[in-house]
């Protein structure tokens, strides 16, 4: 009934179509345009707007989309303040195909705005835009803000711990490095050290390459034996520069030899099994799980338990957390596998990251602490969307 | 010096900043940048495997020559290598098709000996989770009895005897057994999650920033 009356009435005094303002749509790869058009009198959920666009002004014009007319407010996109201004006095799509193919940057497309009573939609005026790649993404401006801030703290710290020296909190799991590699030596075992299952594009695994250095040092002057099973042979081919500068270092170049590192197989399960078995062969007194790891972990550190090895686990893959916990003596968890070279070496401007770290966190902590309290407040009193411009900033809207 | 040090930096130094800013570019350049670098990652990956069989085969084979223990192992990987080779190179490529599979004669190989040994190892999990557990789970102090606690509680909500347990037991209490297993997931295991994401997230940008400006050289087999 309602509708029908609407239908009479635009009839009778003339429908007034809305007029969409067609713009390429900011911060994207070009291939976007963004409608605006203001909201109208007869909006229900029973009237529609069509959207169909065309890359000729003659047509033919293809449908695009069809919506409630009680839809598609501009407060219903998730955009930071920044870049988009929140209400309900208009409305927006975002074009992103053309007759069924996607928008071309740089070519210029036609576009028209229906509304449908029901009888079938009634077009406006048409309207055109040339869809544009951008240079920046002003959704992440938050983020990039974040980045460089971080990024600053972290060369200021490395600085500050040039000049003073720096406190770090005592970690276990890297204290058991001495006694693990010392263990070993007074048994006569090998040392077997695990980079994890991912390759040299993974920050995890430079970071296990990076405490190899440190680990392969101590087992050169201790004169222990090391033995690095690899899955992916560029880590391999790392591992065995690291591991040679190592014991270089050391002063024991003698004792290096190509073998200490070796490639076994990219395969999860073959790899394990391997490993598995030459643990049970070998009975390594020590065992160092460090990088990233899937189901394999709790079969690898099962079997390193099951030997009587001293095992230390550093990764951050958190859903394996659990089973290193269980069956290592030591597991670092998370962010101290970043923080492992630093610890083990103490070398100034490394130190300098952790504490850069610490204020990041900080930062964090007081983040989310404010953000619970503001969006609680947010809600208590009403003001959400005075409160949302405060949670923008927060957000991440990638 | 200069090849093995400096350009190595400076190689990272300029693929870091440009890959750490390419996040923020949307320009089709960027993407294609990106998907560029990353092909030749496989690339580099695809020679790099040369290098692991090498390392492979001269292991094992210097583990033959001199019969060391366990070289019936070693005697294996041979066989395995060079008899998936014959079966490749004998078969030509031939198509079989059989119980609504359609493989090559390599693909039957994967097919039948690989996944059915990845198979079996992948059902070996269970055995040593169930060792794994008996021995956390002992309740030796606090922190074990209260994994111990909310893992019980976790498994009664997972599984169908779990929620017959809990009704029979505990089903005057207000929240079902599936409630308490998704309130212990959704609130203190996430928190926890996400605190160590956080952590992780900080640690990987302080590291990539190391990396970046050559304060990290360990990576190269350098002294720091």
């Amino acid at each position: 009934m309602t509708i029908l009356v609407l239908f009479l009435t635009s009839l009778a005094f003339g429908l007034e179509l809305p007029m969409p303002s067609a713009l390429d749509l900011p911060g994207d790869d070009g291939r976007a345009v963004l409608l605006i058009w203001p909201s109208t009198p007869y909006e229900t959920s029973e009237v529609s707007y069509v959207v169909q666009a065309s890359d000729s002004p003659e047509g033919p014009f293809g449908d695009v989309a069809r919506f409630p007319s009680t839809s598609h407010y501009r407060d219903e996109r998730k955009a930071p303040f920044w870049t988009w201004r929140r209400n309900r006095d208009e409305h927006f799509f975002v074009v992103r195909t053309a007759k069924g193919k996607p928008l071309e940057s740089g070519k210029k497309y036609y576009f028209r705005l229906g509304v449908d009573f029901g009888e079938g939609p009634e077009f406006g005026p048409i309207v055109s835009a040339v869809p544009k790649a951008n240079w920046f993404d002003p959704t992440k401006l938050n983020n990039f803000i974040f980045m460089v801030l971080f990024s600053g703290v972290v060369l200021w710290f490395i600085g500050r711990a040039r000049r003073k020296e720096l406190f770090l909190r005592r970690i276990p799991g890297l204290n058991a490095v001495e006694e693990a590699i010392g263990r070993a030596t007074e048994m006569g075992r090998p040392i077997y050290y695990l980079t994890g299952r991912l390759g040299m594009s993974s920050v995890s695994t430079i970071a296990a390459t990076i405490i190899l250095r440190d680990i392969a040092k101590r087992a050169a002057e201790y004169e222990a034996q090391l033995r690095v099973p690899h899955t992916d042979p560029v880590v391999m081919a790392v591992c065995r520069e690291v591991v040679k500068g190592a014991y270089l270092e050391a002063g024991r170049p003698d004792a290096y030899n190509e073998e200490i590192n070796f490639y076994v197989t990219d395969d999860q399960f073959s790899y394990t099994m391997a490993v598995d078995g030459m643990m049970v062969r070998e009975k390594p007194a020590a065992v160092f799980f460090m990088g990233y790891y899937y189901a394999e972990s709790l079969l690898l550190a099962e079997v390193g338990a099951s030997v009587g090895a001293i095992q230390i686990a550093g990764t951050d893959a958190e859903h394996q957390l659990p089973f290193f916990v269980t069956a290592c003596d030591y597991t670092l968890i998370g962010e101290e596998l970043y923080a492992a070279s630093a610890y083990l070496s103490k070398e100034p401007a490394l130190v300098g990251t952790l504490r850069a770290q610490d204020v990041g966190k900080a930062f964090l902590m007081a983040f989310i602490v404010l953000g619970t309290l503001a969006s609680t407040v947010g809600l208590w009193t009403g003001i959400e969307h005075k409160v949302g411009y405060f949670l923008d900033i927060l957000r991440d809207f990638s | 010096m200069f090849l093995r040090q400096y350009v190595p930096m400076a190689i990272a130094f300029v693929m870091g900043i440009i890959f750490a800013l390419q996040y923020y570019v949307p320009h089709p350049a960027s993407e294609k940048l990106l998907t560029t670098v990353n092909d030749w990652l496989i690339v580099v990956g695809g020679f790099s495997m040369v290098l692991g069989l090498a390392s492979l085969m001269g292991s094992h084979w210097s583990k033959l020559r001199k019969g060391a223990p366990g070289w019936g192992y070693s005697l294996v990987v041979f066989v395995g290598i060079f008899g998936t080779l014959a079966v490749g190179i004998a078969s030509r490529g031939k198509i079989f098709a059989g119980e609504g599979l359609v493989l090559t004669a390599l693909g039957w190989v994967y097919e039948n000996v690989l996944v059915s040994l990845q198979g079996t190892v992948f059902s070996l999990l269970a055995f040593f989770m169930a060792s794994a557990a008996f021995r956390t789970f002992r309740a030796r102090n606090l922190e074990a009895a209260l994994l111990l606690i909310a893992a019980f509680l976790v498994m009664l909500g997972h599984v169908p005897l779990g929620e017959y347990i809990w009704d029979r037991l505990l089903g005057f209490l207000p929240p079902k057994a599936d409630e308490v297993m998704g309130w212990i997931m959704n609130v203190p295991n996430m928190a926890a999650k996400r605190g160590i994401l956080l952590g992780v997230g900080l640690g990987v940008i302080a590291t990539s920033l190391k990396i970046i400006f050559g304060i990290e050289r360990a990576y190269m087999g350098e002294g720091r």
